[in-house]
């Protein structure tokens, strides 16, 4: 990706990151050109960029925006979700405590787009370090007027506040994210009536990921056509990705949608350790979808339909890397153990079936299961899978999916030596 | 749903007779509810409890957990509903450096669980104990989102990344000593750039 096309100049924090040299990096440019716009224009344009939402499910954001009811003079609330926890992503952290303008921008002008004058970032609580930073350039901001009341004389009126999750993955989730936020415990609500109609505080709301948000100053600043032609037809424009696990330098670093998975791990993170033959598998997107064998990673490109057509997806852009040292049914057992502990308990299929995966996941590591156990493993995958309110059920289903899809030799192969044993 | 003993209601022996908010604390939560529509009281519990946490040296007394839910009028049991439910809340006594080590899988496949191995080792603990004299603690925690800096542990609200067995062994050592630590990576590295 070519230097001067970078969003986040400042991802790995080698350069000041208060607001001074937020607006030496052109941060905060513009801001009262693009706050005389019409609000449509802002949304038109943000549909034009082809930006599809970076926390996940990959969701165009102009669209998502369109949906806020336009009457004007009823309360709207924009409400960022910084509660990172999906394992292999650690994006959203190095934005907040290395850009944090570029996010604070971000809500001023998306929630004047969706009518908004209030706007509350959920962080998660462990990021407490990076959330002073945030403060810091949310008091800066106010101080000057870049928040507030009337700000620029432009009769706009935006406040920021910051809320502290307190450990909770499922929080992630839009609708448990807004029952957290009202102080309940963090279970997904049912869909309809969705969050642009009855959000928080019963109000229509939009939620939208940190990342999401802090390139939409950039894509105003630069035009919606820069951004559209970066990356790939229907997967537009610039995303940070995590890459974690066993390559020699795991790094974060931003690259155009559907760069070749496989320079990336080259190119930014050193190769797999033991070289690239020595790959075994690697998760493409944070630890909720399915993983891709060696020969699917050869020629995959990173973004949302190619990893979709590849039987995976892009999720958050966390890939986490294993090489032939790893047992992978372990590491997958591993996951499985997450997804238990973080089910919130509300649907039994999702609280049930976790732990049960996780059991025999277990057993599958020890070796201790039979070869009907694991049709039955599959099986009650399926079970969870779609029978749950919220995508929890089917995050702990899919990667236990894709290890038997793609390693069931393997398994097979476990539980035979035990039995010739 | 968390399933740490730090999560388990402390004995009536180690409950304290009271509390209040100091008035730094004071002032912060008067502020904190501000932040919220008037008829939604209950969205102050989770900063409410953060606070009175720290104020207690790391976990929440009943005493504490009582006084929320009178500050704001709501319902004891809608406060403890959140203090149980959220992984954060310790219900029962940490130590002075509560350690939590992150050992989900990105965790894992840089060698978390011989970073868990040495911190029980060292610290003579297993996961869920704290030490007689109360200066540590040690917990497993999952996914603490600081993945490319694997493995990472979080002690009280720091991070520590980019360990390996000899830098997270001084790491415990200077800590026994009392001496002050680097926070953030061990390593040479700043942050998450793609050197090590």
């Amino acid at each position: 990706m070519k230097k001067e096309n970078i969003i986040f100049s400042n991802l790995y924090g080698k350069h000041d990151e208060s607001i001074k040299g937020a607006l030496k990096r052109g941060d905060w440019k513009d801001i009262s050109k693009t706050l005389k716009l019409d609000k449509q224009d802002i949304i038109n344009k943000i549909k034009d960029s082809g930006l599809r939402g970076r926390g996940g499910a990959g969701f165009s954001t102009g669209m998502k925006w369109d949906f806020m009811p336009k009457i004007s003079g009823r309360q709207h609330y924009l409400v960022i979700n910084a509660d990172e926890g999906e394992p292999g992503t650690c994006k959203d952290r190095d934005i907040i405590r290395n850009e944090p303008h570029k996010l604070v921008e971000g809500c001023l002008i998306s929630g004047y787009a969706i009518g908004a004058d209030k706007c509350y970032i959920y962080i998660r609580g462990e990021f407490y370090n990076e959330a002073k930073i945030l403060q810091k350039a949310i008091d800066d901001a106010y101080e000057r007027g870049f928040l507030g009341k009337n700000i620029l004389g432009l009769k706009i009126n935006f406040d920021i506040y910051i809320h502290y999750g307190s450990g909770a993955y499922v929080c992630g989730e839009e609708t448990a994210l807004i029952e957290s936020l009202e102080g309940k415990k963090g279970q997904p609500r049912l869909k309809p009536p969705f969050p642009a109609n009855v959000g928080v505080f019963g109000k229509p709301t939009t939620v939208n990921n940190v990342e999401t948000i802090a390139v939409v100053p950039t894509i105003l600043r630069r035009g919606p056509e820069w951004f559209s032609n970066l990356g790939r037809k229907n997967n537009t424009g610039s995303k940070i990705f995590c890459i974690s696990g066993n390559v020699n330098r795991p790094c974060n670093v931003e690259e155009e949608l559907g760069v070749p998975l496989k320079y990336l791990v080259q190119k930014y993170a050193g190769d797999v350790i033991g070289g690239w033959d020595n790959l075994l598998a690697i998760i493409p997107g944070g630890s909720s979808v399915p993983l891709l064998p060696k020969s699917e990673c050869e020629n995959v490109l990173m973004d949302f339909d190619s990893l979709k057509n590849a039987g995976s997806g892009l999720g958050t852009g966390g890939i986490i890397v294993m090489n032939k040292q790893t047992d992978v049914i372990g590491a997958i057992a591993r996951l499985a153990e997450f997804y238990k502990h973080e089910s919130c308990g509300q649907c039994t299929p999702c609280r049930e079936g976790t732990g049960w995966l996780m059991r025999v996941m277990k057993r599958l590591e020890n070796n201790e299961c039979t070869f009907e156990e694991v049709e039955m493993l599959e099986e009650v995958t399926h079970q969870i899978e779609g029978h749950t309110i919220c995508a929890l059920g089917d995050a702990a289903a899919w990667p236990i999916q894709g290890l038997l899809k793609h390693f069931k030799k393997d398994i097979l192969k476990r539980i035979q030596k035990k039995n010739v044993a | 749903m968390s399933t740490s003993k730090f999560k388990i209601i402390a004995e009536e022996t180690t409950q304290p007779l009271a509390f209040n908010f100091n008035s730094e604390n004071l002032a912060k939560a008067k502020k904190i509810i501000k932040m919220y529509p008037t008829n939604f009281k209950e969205s102050s519990i989770m900063p409410l409890l953060s606070i009175a946490q720290s104020q207690n040296n790391g976990w929440l007394p009943k005493k504490a957990i009582e006084y929320v839910s009178n500050f704001i009028e709501v319902p004891e049991i809608k406060v403890l509903e959140i203090a149980t439910f959220y992984s954060m809340y310790n219900l029962s006594p940490v130590g002075k450096f509560h350690i939590e080590v992150c050992t989900t899988t990105p965790c894992m496949l840089r060698g978390s669980d011989s970073m868990v191995d040495l911190c029980k080792k060292k610290l003579g603990l297993e996961i869920g104990e704290i030490t007689e004299d109360g200066v540590f603690s040690l917990g497993r925690v999952e996914c603490l989102g600081a993945c490319v800096n694997a493995p990472v542990i979080k002690i009280n609200e720091n991070y520590y990344e980019d360990l390996d067995f000899e830098s997270l062994n001084k790491l415990l050592d200077s800590l026994k000593m009392n001496k002050k630590v680097k926070i953030g990576p061990q390593s040479k590295r700043k942050g998450s750039e793609p050197v090590r």
